[in-house]
């Protein structure tokens, strides 16, 4: 087998490592990748408690039913991507597993698991100035009155499209974006913090 | 001469701060919170541009947005800026100001001949002597457009920084008067998330220029301290000074732009500008109202103004406008300015008011004043051709169409004049809500408001003027539009002022009537900045041109930079006295974005360079880069597109690793090839019905290429499919079609056919596709991959594999786009860059050539593979292409089948692809040239199609070409000219296969 | 620049979405294709109408769930009337019964 190092994430030709041990005092946003994290897209009827069960079974995490939420359950997390579609997201080590998991409880319904993790990395942003960041992207209000930690929207960023997750009050966001997208979404986030002080997180 | 004009005390400058900057070559200074009109009138500077037809002397008419007068050439180099309004800028140190559209200097201009043969360039002159012959206009345009133009366009790119961002809020709040503050207090104690936006540097509005009234019994100024303090306090509430509401879009977005720097000049770092993208659930306008200058003669002098800028230059900025002014008026506004006048010293000879007998508290005051009032009286004429030196005064008679009697003649350097005032109801019509014509005000207030907006105007800018009025609709409309959004917080007491004395009422009289009849000496100007006159309206109705639509374009009346701020009311007015009609019924034009200029730079943002357009990269891009590739935009994507060595041109590399396909083995980034994921009982038959061909009967571990027709039958996208399992299909398409491929499968299973059960997943970066392709390429790919049996037997063409390669799981497709020996290799992209450099180190000993878009294209031509988008153009069907064997017949249904039983498609003399080859083999035809049958000696020629695909094949060692040519399989042998710039050149009919026509190369 | 609520995702702004065609316009079956005239044929593949006034059409939340749906729209203030999910019936909305 190939060894590991021979992997490359998707953001690895900045050299991120080298970056975070450079001095960034004040610093509104934090940024860092999280790379090669299992991704599966799962399809399936929320209304079905055979699906939403199977879902709970092999991932031990709640299936979504709110729109633009996430359940977390220990490692793993769903995020609602639309009316009958989900991402199981967990580590890499988690990945062949919870795939096997899946499909292994979903024997005999109408459902679909598919792999999606190697087309995306996430890109994780963190600080008081994240919000205003964002708005040089976003249209949608990430205000907290309308938007907190747990929830989730697939929207674009700039002009890419990406899934981008709230997971504390810090704020702190997880962007989802292609991996062709990511040295533009990078570099475009990097054009912005000019303004706002950026400091990288350590791979 | 240092601000010989300025006020000892009074106005809210900072006179301890002085600043200097130039115009026109010479310094002046001025103090911190002057504008630059302001700064230059302290310096009893009148004279500041020349009009833009007859380059008349012109100087500043008002102190605001409004100004269509005083526009300015400011600061130099790539920061230059032309058109720039005088009363909007701030001034700071260093300030570089020039005036416009004169030359040899401002006091001394050649153009101003135009004055004096004014009567030979009435309205619509231009039309009516240029238009003729029709050709002869593009001679003369670029005269006209050289002569023509106020200032001038920077030539460098712009060196600033812009901002954009979105912003949401509950109420957003235009204008930062009385009625805006008001109701930004209110909104902001709910908790709602408020945003106040003035154009000004000072937010406070009108009160601003106010020198004696009270809010809540202490003076305007102090409230305004007291409010933006409390406001300022509030943790969501947002204050943008010098923030202007440009643009009102659908479903309450409003666009503004925020001027971070302007008034401190060039910075190097911070943005200059921000563009704010706001959407709010209500918006309020509180923008106020516009006074209209009176119409009369000579009205252009420099020194003319409203009575509004007056009263703003002598109270907020401590300047006298002048030494003597003369105030002509309509209404009681005059009177309050000529107390604030008298206050400060300055004289003023006379009122002279139009109406016929004047009362009231304000009069008495001004009589008491020692100010003589004449009323039922008219300027009849100013004189000063470089500045206002004296008026001519004379009795209106009583229908107010002519002046009576021996003039008086007084003197003064400055005349405020006051029509009424308009309401600034920009921002409602751009909405396309309706604005209704006011009798008591003379003017347009706010219709009702075009559903699926959600705002509302109030104080000024529906026609309410008293102060304490203002307040309180400001109150009530914040109150009510923060607990719409659903804040029912506490929003406080409404501010209070003392109700305002009643006034008389105004005396439209939209041409005051001058010594000599309007058009017969001297001139009424109606729009400065056009010098458009009453005179040109009187032609136009002559003429015919009687509507608003027709009256503007043929006099250009309100289409100037200032959109007729201060003009359009006084020209609808008197062509509706003209047409003896009442005003609403000659209409008023629209109102556009934007409601001030705005510069490109602030929409561009950092979308610009770099940052234009998202570059997609593959993740073996950064080999590319290191091994000197040149690059493609393909969509999105940046592709290799070939690899020059040292000393190598484009023709001399893409040669290079075409040959080294066809005689080794080359390998290629195929990674941006669009990726589907097709999932469920139903997919293969849905895979019937969205290609032409049958895909039930495929065997698992197959691979068949496919043709996807709109229902129209013309192809739209084509790619190999895979099927991985009974129910599990990979689908392929192109690179710039993925999106749309995926969108349409979505499309069709989601609207037409909801019940099949199929699930659809884009996997295009889900897979790092690597194509090697060549003799050499099993042999290598056994090098690299040990699990995979490679033989013709265990994994024939059109056949897919899964397996480990280079240590990596892989599927293995052997496909093939160059006709060759081939294999597509899919990894995880996290270890394409390794695979591919397996690839590389293993396949040194065979010369393996990486090659990059442009050699796949001669290699897929040269076997006559078409590309979809390039040799079809959406009115191509399969048929066309020469592949009805794609098109399959015992099914019986399929997106596009019944359009390819339509007489149109089944016509035998449609446009064929067909090969053509140059008669002399050298000649590279360029794509698109024309292919024509009969030569003539010039064009028009009947035209058959044109060349799609034209390469230099180094492997047939001659030219090769594809083309759509009319009838074209019926043509075969015959000779055609494909015709481009003046080239002819002779081309025959081929079929469009050059290389290998048989086939046998994918055998290896 | 309109804010369309996706029926799945909530408010979001026009640039998330892209516009399809008109609502409505079911294909004809294999037997309606079989006597369909190339007139009538026609009529379906290009012929639409262009309302003034409420207009249904289809939108898809392309840059969200990726899911279709139908948008009861007012061409001349450009009014989202409604927003329905595909499968569900024509809303009756006319000039006559705004629901404002």
């Amino acid at each position: 087998m190939v060894e590991a190092y021979q992997r490359r994430s998707a953001l690895a030709h900045f050299g991120l490592n080298a970056l975070a041990s450079q001095k960034a005092d004040g610093a509104g946003i934090t940024l860092g990748e999280s790379a090669h994290r299992a991704i599966i897209n799962i399809r399936g009827d929320a209304k079905d408690p055979a699906f939403t069960a199977a879902v709970k079974n092999a991932t031990g995490c709640d299936l979504p039913a709110a729109a633009n939420t996430v359940a977390t359950a220990g490692d793993v997390r769903i995020l609602w991507l639309g009316p009958d579609e989900w991402w199981v997201v967990g580590t890499d080590a988690r990945r062949a597993g919870l795939i096997d998991g899946l499909r292994s409880a979903f024997a005999g319904q109408h459902t679909n698991v598919t792999d999606v993790s190697e087309s995306r990395t996430v890109i994780t942003m963190t600080g008081p100035a994240a919000r205003d960041v964002l708005a040089r992207g976003i249209s949608l209000d990430l205000h907290p009155r309308a938007f907190g930690p747990g929830q989730c929207a697939q929207t674009s960023l700039s002009r890419t499209n990406v899934l981008l997750h709230q997971t504390d009050n810090a704020p702190s966001y997880e962007i989802y974006v292609l991996k062709s997208f990511a040295d533009y979404l990078w570099r475009w986030i990097g054009l912005i913090a000019e303004d706002f002080g950026m400091a990288v997180k350590a791979e | 001469m240092s601000q010989t004009n300025r006020l000892n005390t009074g106005g809210r400058i900072d006179r301890s701060r002085v600043v200097t900057f130039t115009f026109d070559g010479k310094s002046y200074s001025g103090f911190a919170g002057d504008t630059l009109a302001s700064a230059l009138l302290a310096n009893g500077v009148r004279l500041v541009g020349r009009s833009f037809k007859y380059h008349r002397p012109r100087g500043i008419v008002t102190a605001g947005a409004e100004e269509p007068n005083a526009l300015i050439q400011l600061g130099v180099g790539a920061r230059t800026e032309p058109n720039t309004r005088a009363t909007q800028i701030e001034i700071y140190d260093g300030l570089v100001s020039e005036s416009q559209n004169r030359w040899p200097s401002l006091t001394f201009d050649i153009g101003a001949i135009n004055s004096l043969i004014h009567r030979f360039i009435p309205a619509g002159f231009y039309y009516k002597t240029f238009m003729w012959p029709a050709k002869a206009w593009l001679f003369y345009e670029k005269f006209i457009r050289n002569a023509a133009g106020l200032g001038k366009g920077p030539t460098a790119p712009d060196p600033d920084r812009y901002d954009k961002l979105y912003h949401t809020c509950d109420v957003l709040v235009v204008g930062a008067g009385p009625a805006g503050l008001a109701a930004a207090l209110a909104a902001g104690r709910t908790g709602a998330r408020v945003v106040l936006a003035d154009e000004q540097s000072e937010l406070g509005g009108s009160l601003l220029s106010e020198s004696s009234a009270t809010v809540n019994g202490q003076a305007a100024s102090a409230w305004i301290a007291d409010a933006l303090r409390e406001l300022g306090a509030l943790h969501d509430v947002k204050l943008l000074p010098r923030t202007t509401a440009f643009a009102y879009y659908d479903h309450n977005a409003m666009s503004l732009v925020e001027r971070l720097t302007d008034h401190l000049g060039p910075t190097d770092g911070k943005p200059r500008q921000r563009l704010w993208r706001i959407r709010a659930k209500k918006i309020i306008l509180a923008t106020g109202a516009i006074e209209r200058p009176l119409v009369y003669l000579d009205n252009d002098r420099p020194g003319c103004m409203t009575v509004s800028a007056v009263r703003t230059y002598v109270n907020r900025y401590g300047v006298m406008p002048g030494r003597r002014v003369v105030l002509m008026t309509n209404n009681d506004s005059a009177y309050r300015v000529a107390l604030d006048l008298a206050n400060a010293g300055v004289t003023v000879p006379v009122i002279v008011d139009l109406r016929a007998e004047v009362t009231g508290p304000l009069a008495k005051a001004v009589r008491e004043k020692g100010i003589e009032i004449l009323a039922g009286h008219a300027i009849a004429k100013v004189h000063g051709e470089q500045g206002v030196k004296e008026v001519e005064v004379a009795r209106l008679s009583d229908d107010g169409k002519s002046v009576t009697g021996s003039a008086r003649r007084i003197s003064c350097d400055c005349v405020g004049t006051s029509g009424g005032w308009q309401p600034t109801v920009h921002l409602h019509s751009q909405t396309r809500s309706k604005v209704k014509w006011d009798d008591a005000l003379n003017g347009f207030v706010p219709g009702d408001t075009i559903p699926g907006q959600n705002f509302v105007s109030i104080g000024g800018a529906h026609g309410v003027f008293d102060l304490a009025a203002c307040l309180t609709e400001g109150h009530v409309a914040g109150t009510t539009g923060a607990l719409e959004a659903g804040n029912g917080g506490n929003a406080g007491s409404a501010p209070t002022a003392d109700a305002a004395a009643e006034e008389q009422p105004q005396r439209p009289l939209w041409i005051v009537p001058g010594e000599k009849p309007v058009g017969q000496g001297g001139k009424h100007f109606i729009d400065y900045q056009n010098d458009v006159t009453a005179g040109d309206v009187m032609l136009a109705h002559r003429e015919g041109y009687r509507s608003v639509e027709h009256l503007k374009r043929y006099t250009t009346m309100g289409m100037a930079t200032d959109q007729g701020k201060t003009s359009n009311v006084n020209a609808l007015a008197i062509m509706a006295g003209l047409r003896n009609v009442d005003i609403p019924s000659v209409g008023i034009t629209t109102y556009r974005p934007p409601y001030t200029p705005v510069t490109f730079g602030v929409f561009a943002g950092r979308d610009k360079e770099d940052f234009l357009e998202p570059i997609r990269k593959t993740p073996m891009h950064v080999w590319h880069e290191d091994h000197g590739a040149k690059f493609e935009p393909v969509g999105q994507w940046h592709r290799a597109w070939y690899y020059p060595k040292p000393g190598e041109s484009m023709h001399d590399a893409v040669n290079r690793e075409v040959k080294a396909v066809r005689t080794s083995v080359g390998i290629v980034d195929a990674s941006t090839l669009g990726k589907i994921d097709v999932q469920g009982p139903d997919a293969a038959w849905f895979l019937d019905m969205v290609y032409t061909n049958a895909w039930s009967k495929l065997g698992v571990g197959k691979c068949r290429y496919g043709f996807m027709c709109g229902e129209d039958g013309m192809v739209f996208d084509d790619g190999v499919t895979s099927r991985i399992a009974e129910n599990h299909f990979h689908m392929t398409t192109t690179t710039g079609g993925a999106p749309r491929v995926m969108a349409w499968l979505e499309e069709w299973h989601q609207c037409e056919w909801p019940d099949k059960k199929v699930y659809f997943t884009s996997v295009t970066e889900q897979w790092a596709v690597i194509a090697i392709g060549g003799p050499m390429a099993r042999k290598l790919l056994g090098e690299v991959c040990t699990d995979i049996p490679l033989d013709d037997a265990s994994f024939p063409h059109l056949s897919f594999k899964e397996g480990t390669v280079a240590g990596v799981p892989a599927r293995v497709f052997r496909i093939t786009f160059t006709g060759d020996l081939s294999y597509e290799i899919n990894v995880p992209p996290s270890y394409g860059l390794h695979v591919w450099r397996a690839f590389m180190q293993a396949g040194e000993k065979y010369g393996i050539t990486p090659y990059g878009t442009e050699g796949l294209h001669v290699l897929r031509a040269e076997k006559g593979y078409v590309i979809v988008g390039q040799d079809t153009d959406g009115t191509v069907t399969p048929q066309d292409l020469g592949m009805d064997w794609i098109v399959s017949k015992a099914k019986p249904d399929f997106i596009g089948r019944r359009s390819m039983l339509r007489s149109d498609t089944k016509r035998p003399d449609r446009k064929h692809l067909v090969g053509l080859l140059t008669e002399d083999p050298k000649v590279v035809v360029p794509d698109g040239a024309q292919i024509v049958e009969h030569l003539k000696d010039r064009p028009p020629m009947t035209m058959l199609g044109h060349v799609t695909s034209s390469y230099w094949s180094p492997n047939m060692e001659r030219s090769i070409a594809m083309g759509l040519v009319k009838n074209g399989r019926n043509r075969m042998g015959q000779t055609l000219y494909a015709c481009w710039e003046n080239n002819r050149v002779k081309m025959k009919v081929t079929e469009p296969k050059f290389f290998d026509p048989e086939g046998a190369r994918v055998n290896g | 620049m309109f804010v369309i609520n996706c029926p799945y995702c909530g408010p979001r702004d026009e640039h998330e979405f892209g516009y399809g065609h008109e609502a409505h316009i079911a294909r004809p079956t294999l037997e309606q294709q079989g006597t369909m005239s190339d007139a009538e044929w026609a009529n379906y593949l290009f012929l639409r109408t262009n309302t003034k006034g409420v207009h249904f059409e289809r939108w898809v939340h392309t840059k969200g769930c990726r899911r279709w749906f139908n948008v009861a729209r007012h061409t001349v203030t450009h009014e989202i009337l409604k927003v329905y999910k595909m499968g569900e019936p024509k809303p009756d909305i006319s000039a006559e019964n705004l629901p404002r």
